[in-house]
């Protein structure tokens, strides 16, 4: 199937989730990551259960934030 | 890594930060990679929900809406900036307790002298390394 991750289209193995997606994209300090598939939030406790289909969209980010 | 940004961009980030005075001001920055250059095509003035002259945070939400607007231009996102206004322009212990992607450009603009100063770092969050980045501002 084919995912639009970080805006570039790649193959992946049919059936894969979320918590499958963010190790096989090699996702940096995952345990910090927020997730929006389909431009939609998905709460970290719900990577397991969020089954990726052909044609999602994902996009990974990080709290931004710092100070003086 | 270095980066490249239009003088009409680099004008933008110091007029945000200007506006927002006392507080911090922040914003991301969208682009394109061609080897070790970060061009940048786009900046994103953004709101801080801080609202404070020491902090700034980007939430989520406001990341996905301009990243939203990112991919339907082609850009990617390059990294982002905030504001010292009164400090100089390198990483506090927050900014680098908070970097959590080291892949990006976090750059900062201090207001702290005569003249604004721009400089953009990496920071490895575990290490607490940091790396500057130099900035060419290009004049078309």
């Amino acid at each position: 199937m084919t995912l639009t991750v970080a805006g570039t289209p790649k193959e992946y193995p049919d059936g894969i989730n979320l918590t499958r997606l963010i190790e096989l994209e090699k996702v940096e300090t995952p345990m910090y990551v927020t997730v929006a598939l389909n431009d939609a939030f998905v709460e970290s406790g719900g990577f397991e259960a969020a089954v990726l289909k052909d044609g999602d969209t994902v996009e990974f980010l990080y709290f931004m934030g710092g100070g003086r | 890594m270095s980066i490249r940004l239009k003088a009409s961009d680099y004008r933008r980030i110091v007029e945000h930060a200007r506006s927002g005075l006392p507080n911090e001001t922040c914003g991301l920055l969208a682009g394109r990679r061609e080897g070790d250059v970060k061009h940048v095509e786009k900046v994103y003035p953004l709101d801080n929900p801080d609202a404070c002259p020491e902090h700034f945070s980007i939430p989520p939400g406001a990341q996905l809406e301009a990243i939203r607007d990112m991919r339907a231009l082609g850009l990617s996102p390059l990294g982002n900036f905030h504001s010292h206004p009164s400090t100089p322009a390198r990483p506090s212990d927050e900014d680098i307790n908070l970097a959590y992607d080291a892949s990006a450009s976090y750059c900062i603009l201090s207001l702290a002298g005569k003249e604004p100063a721009l400089k953009c770092f990496r920071i490895e969050r575990a290490s607490r390394a940091t790396a500057e980045e130099p900035v060419a501002i290009i004049t078309y």
